[in-house]
């Protein structure tokens, strides 16, 4: 898993800069309250506050250290949004602290005691400087903000593509996902092999995105952030994961009823072994000879409508390739580990891991059903 | 508190000694609804030039639609008459309100019973329906949108007809009847933008 | 009654009724009630019935919203079925949007604008009631897909395509039978009836207002629904057209968003959020109405800057219908659109900031007074700022690529549509209910409800936020137990159980107080607008005499009668 060392970094950075107002704010909280009755109400107020504050920041401090955490270093388009992020948010927080705390010393100062006579405040109707003075303000703020987004939308979406790039093209299925690599021509679903991208030297490898059917949305958030697939539309963006492990993630556009099950894997792989396992990828099934029945099986159902098997009849475009299903790690866009096990039930009856899937139940014999989980099994 | 019978404020100023006329209530009412149907004009529009020439197959428009120069003639005209003849329910003529009001009915008469002739044509000679190609879907959506509103207009036209026929019509109801010929006015100058969109630009 | 037999007071003169109108409680038989009811075309038994029906569908859509959090209280939960949950999510928040929020926020314009620029009833009384009946038929055609199409099992055939309802999920091709037909539907009709109340509200702040209610003396409330009203006409339209567009490709076998056929599935992300975003100013203006007028009379003071607020508001309505587009940063737009797009969504920071400020120095200097309706605009003060934060958040676009659709997300517009909006809906009702009943809402209940709900709200919402940084991705049913969503996602269940006893104390509040409640009188918060000017409950034609008034706080200048607002204006 690609999450040690890296960003858990830069959380300290992060609580040093938010501590000191908090304990400002507070201390003007105390200085205001006065001789006014109910304060013993501030006082647990404030107990809950910073007990939810401590809540969340420790959760916040978890947050990092998810596989599927938006705080990651661990590629450039990541990155990029996270210091972004931590830039917005300090000058949000910023502003509710300054805002917020103004607020709060209204309200307190200000309320109504119990022994005011009767009369009204004194009426008070505007001031134009004043109301300029918030107007520009947060004119100049936008400014600040804008410019910083625009620097970083350009530099995320009009990066150029350097010609040792690799080229995937992705499409969404509902409710799993296809690869492409034109470049090796071969196909493969649902795990993303990508070779690691060293920032010296980077190799990054540029998506296509589209969709057989409705829209869906590409998302691995420890390496960028994610962008749709939309029928008859080709979307792009890029990846350069600078250290080799696998990244989770799912999609993220309400496709229909398995939306939830339409998880996603990326192998973040060193050159080497990343060019071992597309040369895998390449070539036709494997052939074995104790497994025909169950190829036998396979080719004489309606299976080859929907899968493709490279070097057999099989060419249907519905379903994931299977030509190598045995390099993937799990079935069915992750709802179910690849045992020999799963696999059979999950062609006995989908419905047991995903009850929306476009996989209808076979209907086969126990016994075909061995066999054709044992010919699976031999596709390597 | 104040006192248990409440207090009606009525302010005493050299303002209140002043007439307090407010516009007519009507007017506002539709420039509100021409806002509202100008929207979702504006919607089907965008959707019409979004999609010209994208239609992969089946009839264009280049092929299948001649240009409406005299129907479209006939109802920009009509905004004409129509103003004519509010100016004659001004002035209480009558018998010349009920002919301009009349003429401004037959000019849109005209208009529907060509686009009638036009989508006749289409339908049957060219084959193209609502879902024949995204050409037909877009065209014969705006175009019918607008066709509706025409006929919407000519039956309220054709109402205030009849109740001056009947003689009900005085003109203490100008501002009603300048009401309906805003929204006239208002069909008519859509169709000058259909009219750009579908037969100039899209062709 | 004659004008001179009247004393003279500093150049106001007072129009004392010695004869109040008797209350207009039920007078014969429960039928004959109900049909004056039904009959009505009087604005505030609309209005009050507007706010009824969307009160219902509040719990109707809150208990959705506890079955969707029922369902994502632990991984792999199997508390409903994939197919049941995405049908909760969709009518949940159709419902709550278009069934809750609109028609509440309509009822109280309804009821309040006549009464406060002095007028005797809307401008169109039969469209009014019409534009009712047709929002009331919008949500019965909505539920009814509850029991139509294959019956109760699997919730039936309620939509399942989520509120914005992306094409192609809606095609024939993906949503076979009629689920997505009664959304639709339902939709189009209840738009025909927002449009019509807006053309009324329009009308009537026009054309109705009383003598010497110049455009700058109407109460910040009727301004800002003039506003409002005016973005249900441009931005409502829109959607109507759009589903037009979609009935046609469902029923006509047009192409519109057929992607086979060349059509588009991107134009109708357009188009719902050409409608989608300014529809979320429609809903949080009414808030802000309500705030203008609570957060004075509770302050003691008039509203500071009430220029720069009118300002505010047409500005927030201008720069809204220009900023759709932010809800499409990860379509694959082109790099300048998507700086444009967030430069133009930032920049509504700005009018909305000075609202902000405007509330914040109107309680400067004041002596806050923190009854119930004041202590929920002072939560939603609060809770607007950090909302609209996060949303600025949001409208930086490469941080929108990661938190886009997640659930920070979903924490960013709960926090405006419930710390914003239900919070001042909940104020709205504490502030007028006694006007519309005679009688107060219980305070210590109210208080009650109050800390309740702010307790929930807070376990909800602010936990949600971080499920949404770990990459929990909204719309799902359940999720994977190692991804760490699992304690988060059980607080937030929690906190939603707490905010459902707080609206179930509420509730309890309002049955109690209609018929145990104190006696309130025309004014019991000692305020300063007309409609305090009258009994509790107004009489149909709500003022005995027309009033004619001479500044923006017309009962001030009653009450004050040495110190005259209009010396200010
Ligand atoms: C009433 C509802 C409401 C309101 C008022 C807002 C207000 C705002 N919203 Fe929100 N929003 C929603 C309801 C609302 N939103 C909903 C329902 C969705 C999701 C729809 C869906 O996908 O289902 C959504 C989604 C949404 C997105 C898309 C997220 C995504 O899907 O990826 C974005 C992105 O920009 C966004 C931004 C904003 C901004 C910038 C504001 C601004 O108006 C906020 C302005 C206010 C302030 C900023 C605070 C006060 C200002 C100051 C104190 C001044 C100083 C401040 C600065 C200079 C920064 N919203
Ligand atoms: C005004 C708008 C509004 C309001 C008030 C709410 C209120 C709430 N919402 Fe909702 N919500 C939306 C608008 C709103 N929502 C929208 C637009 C969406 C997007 C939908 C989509 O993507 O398609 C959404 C989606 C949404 C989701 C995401 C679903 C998903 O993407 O999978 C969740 C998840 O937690 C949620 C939860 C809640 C909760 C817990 C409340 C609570 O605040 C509710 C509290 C109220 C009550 C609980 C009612 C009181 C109940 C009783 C009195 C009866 C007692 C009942 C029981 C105890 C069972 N909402
Ligand atoms: C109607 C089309 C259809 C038919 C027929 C069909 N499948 Fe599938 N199959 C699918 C689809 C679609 C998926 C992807 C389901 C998902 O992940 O939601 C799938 C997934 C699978 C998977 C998991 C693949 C992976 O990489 O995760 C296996 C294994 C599989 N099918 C085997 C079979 C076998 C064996 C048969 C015949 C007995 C068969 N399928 C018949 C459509 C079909
Ligand atoms: Cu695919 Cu959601
Ligand atoms: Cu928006």
């Amino acid at each position: 898993m690609g999450d040690e060392g890296g960003p858990g970094d830069y959380l300290p950075a992060l609580n040093e800069k938010a501590a000191p107002n908090l304990r400002y704010a507070s201390d003007r909280g105390s200085d205001s309250a006065l001789s006014f009755p109910s304060k013993k109400l501030i006082r647990s107020l404030r107990a809950a506050a910073a007990g939810l504050s401590v809540l969340l920041l420790t959760s916040s401090a978890y947050a990092i250290n998810s596989a599927t955490s938006v705080f990651s270093r661990d590629a450039t388009p990541a990155s990029g949004s996270y210091s972004l992020q931590l830039f917005v948010y300090a000058i949000t927080i910023g502003i509710f602290l300054v805002v917020g705390g103004l607020g709060t010393y209204a309200v307190i100062k200000f309320r109504a005691k119990p022994g005011d006579d009767k009369s009204e405040p004194v009426q008070i109707f505007g001031s134009n400087q004043i109301e300029l003075s918030w107007t520009i303000i947060p004119i100049l703020i936008v400014v600040v903000l804008f410019l910083t987004s625009a620097r970083m939308i350009f530099a995320v979406q009009d990066a150029k593509q350097p010609v040792n790039s690799v080229k995937v093209t992705a499409i969404g299925h509902q409710f799993w996902w296809e690869f492409q690599y034109p470049d090796y021509g071969f196909t493969t679903a649902n795990e993303l092999h990508v070779p690691v991208s060293d920032p010296k030297t980077p190799t990054p490898t540029f998506l296509k995105l589209s969709s057989a059917d409705v829209i869906h949305s590409f998302w691995v958030p420890r390496l960028a952030g994610k962008t749709d697939m939309i029928p008859a539309r080709v979307n792009e963006m890029w990846i350069d994961p600078y250290k080799p492990g696998m990244y989770l993630g799912q999609c993220n556009q309400y496709c229909g009823t398995e939306h939830a099950k339409m998880l996603l894997r990326v192998y973040v792989q060193p050159r080497a072994e990343f060019d071992a396992w597309a040369r895998n990828q390449q070539k036709a099934a494997a052939d074995v000879a104790e497994a025909r029945a169950g190829r036998d099986v396979f080719e004489s159902q309606s299976c080859i409508n929907c899968h493709a098997v490279k070097g057999t009849i099989a060419n249907g475009r519905f379903g994931p390739d299977l030509t190598h299903l045995m390099s993937r790690d799990t079935i069915a866009a992750g709802a179910a580990q690849n045992t020999p096990d799963n696999l059979r039930r999950w062609i006995e009856n989908p419905e047991v891991f995903k009850s929306g899937s476009n996989m209808p139940a076979m209907n086969l014999s126990p016994e075909q059903l061995t066999q054709v989980t044992a010919y699976l099994s031999t596709l390597k | 508190m104040s006192a248990a019978t409440p207090t009606i404020p009525h302010a005493h100023s050299a303002a209140s000694a002043e007439p307090w006329v407010m516009p007519y209530k009507g007017r506002v009412g539709m420039y509100s609804l021409i806002l509202a149907e100008s929207a979702i004009f504006i919607i089907f529009v965008i959707a019409y030039i979004y999609y010209i020439g994208r239609s992969t197959y089946g009839p264009q428009p280049k092929d299948v639609l001649e240009v409406p120069i005299l129907a479209s003639i006939c109802l920009l005209s009509s905004s004409f008459t129509i103003w004519l003849a509010e100016r004659a329910l001004h002035k209480r003529a009558m018998g010349m309100f009920s002919a301009w009001w009349g003429g401004t009915i037959l000019l849109g008469l005209i208009f529907m019973i060509y686009t009638a002739l036009e989508w006749k044509k289409l339908i049957y000679q060219d084959g193209l329906t609502v879902s024949t190609n995204l050409f037909g879907t877009t065209y014969f959506c705006l175009v019918g949108l607008h066709a509706f509103h025409v006929i919407v207009g000519l039956t309220m036209l054709s109402l205030v007809f009849l109740f001056g026929l009947m003689g009900k019509l005085t003109p203490n109801h100008t501002e009603r009847v300048e009401v309906l010929s805003l929204y006239w006015h208002f069909v008519d100058a859509v169709w000058v933008v259909v009219f750009t969109v579908v037969y100039i630009v899209g062709r | 009654m004659s004008d001179s037999a009247l004393p003279l007071l500093g150049g106001v003169r007072d129009v004392t009724i010695d004869h109040a109108p008797p209350r207009v409680t039920s007078k014969g038989t429960f039928l004959e009630t109900a049909h004056s009811w039904v009959v009505t075309v009087d604005h505030k038994k609309l209005g009050i019935m507007y706010i009824v029906y969307s009160l219902l569908f509040l719990v109707v859509a809150g208990i959705e919203a506890m079955v969707i959090r029922v369902q994502l209280a632990i991984p792999h939960n199997t508390f409903v079925s994939p197919q049941v949950y995405n049908r909760v999510f969709t009518m949940h928040g159709t419902t709550m949007v278009f069934f809750v929020g609109m028609p509440i926020l309509i009822g109280f314009a309804n009821y309040l604008i006549p009464l406060m620029i002095g007028a005797r009833d809307m401008a169109f009384p039969r469209l009014n009631a019409f534009s009712f009946w047709m929002s009331a038929l919008g949500g019965v055609v909505l539920y009814y897909s509850f029991i139509g199409g294959v019956g109760l099992s699997n919730a039936g055939s309620a939509p399942d395509m989520g509120w914005f309802a992306y094409a192609p999920l809606t095609s024939k091709a993906f949503s076979r039978g009629h689920s997505t037909d009664y959304w639709t539907i339902s939709l189009l009709i209840s738009g025909v009836g927002s449009i019509g109340a807006a053309i009324n509200i329009i009308a009537t702040t026009i054309c109705m207002r009383c003598k010497g209610m110049t455009m700058f003396r109407l109460p910040l409330l009727a301004w800002i629904y003039l506003v409002q009203a005016v973005l249900i006409l441009v931005a409502v339209s829109p959607l109507t057209a759009a589903q037009i567009m979609l009935m046609v490709d469902r029923y006509l076998g047009g192409h519109f968003f057929d992607t086979q056929a060349g059509g588009s599935a991107y134009i109708w992300i357009h188009f719902f959020w050409i409608f989608g975003h300014p529809e979320v100013y429609v809903l949080v203006l009414p808030a802000f109405a309500f705030a203008n007028e609570i957060i004075p009379t509770f302050s003691r003071k008039a509203i500071f800057g009430y220029p720069a607020m009118v300002a505010a508001t047409v500005a927030i309505g201008f720069v809204s219908l220009g900023v759709w587009a932010h809800h499409m940063f990860t379509v694959g737009m082109t790099s300048v659109s998507n700086a444009f797009f967030t430069l133009s969504t930032m920049l509504v920071a700005v009018p909305t900031g000075i609202k902000i400020f405007n509330w914040v120095a109107t309680m400067w200097g004041g002596k806050i007074r923190f009854a119930t309706p004041m202590i929920f605009s002072v939560g939603f003060v609060f809770q607007f700022l950090l909302a609209g934060l996060t949303g600025i958040i949001l409208s930086v676009s490469p941080v929108d690529w990661q938190l886009h659709n997640s659930y920070f997300v979903v924490a960013h517009f709960h926090y405006v549509l419930v710390g914003g909006i239900l919070f001042m809906i909940f104020a709205a009702i504490y502030y007028w209910f006694p006007k519309m009943t005679g009688r107060m809402l219980d305070e210590k209940l109210g208080k009650i409800h109050f800390w309740v709900f702010l307790i929930g709200f807070h376990l909800t919402f602010d936990f949600m936020h971080i499920p949404g940084f770990l990459g929990m991705p909204r719309h799902i049913y359940t999720y994977e137990p190692d991804r760490g969503w699992g304690p988060l996602n059980m607080i937030v269940t929690i906190g939603a159980f707490i905010q459902s006893i707080g609206t179930l104390i509420f509730v309890y509040n309002l049955v109690h107080s209609y018929f145990k409640g104190k006696e309130a009188g025309p004014d019991p918060w000692d305020a300063w607008t007309l409609e305090w000017a009258t009994t509790s409950p107004p009489p149909s034609y709500n003022f005995a005499v027309e009033p004619v008034v001479g500044s923006r706080r017309p009962l001030w200048d009653v009450k004050h009668p040495d110190d005259l607002d209009s010396q200010w204006e």
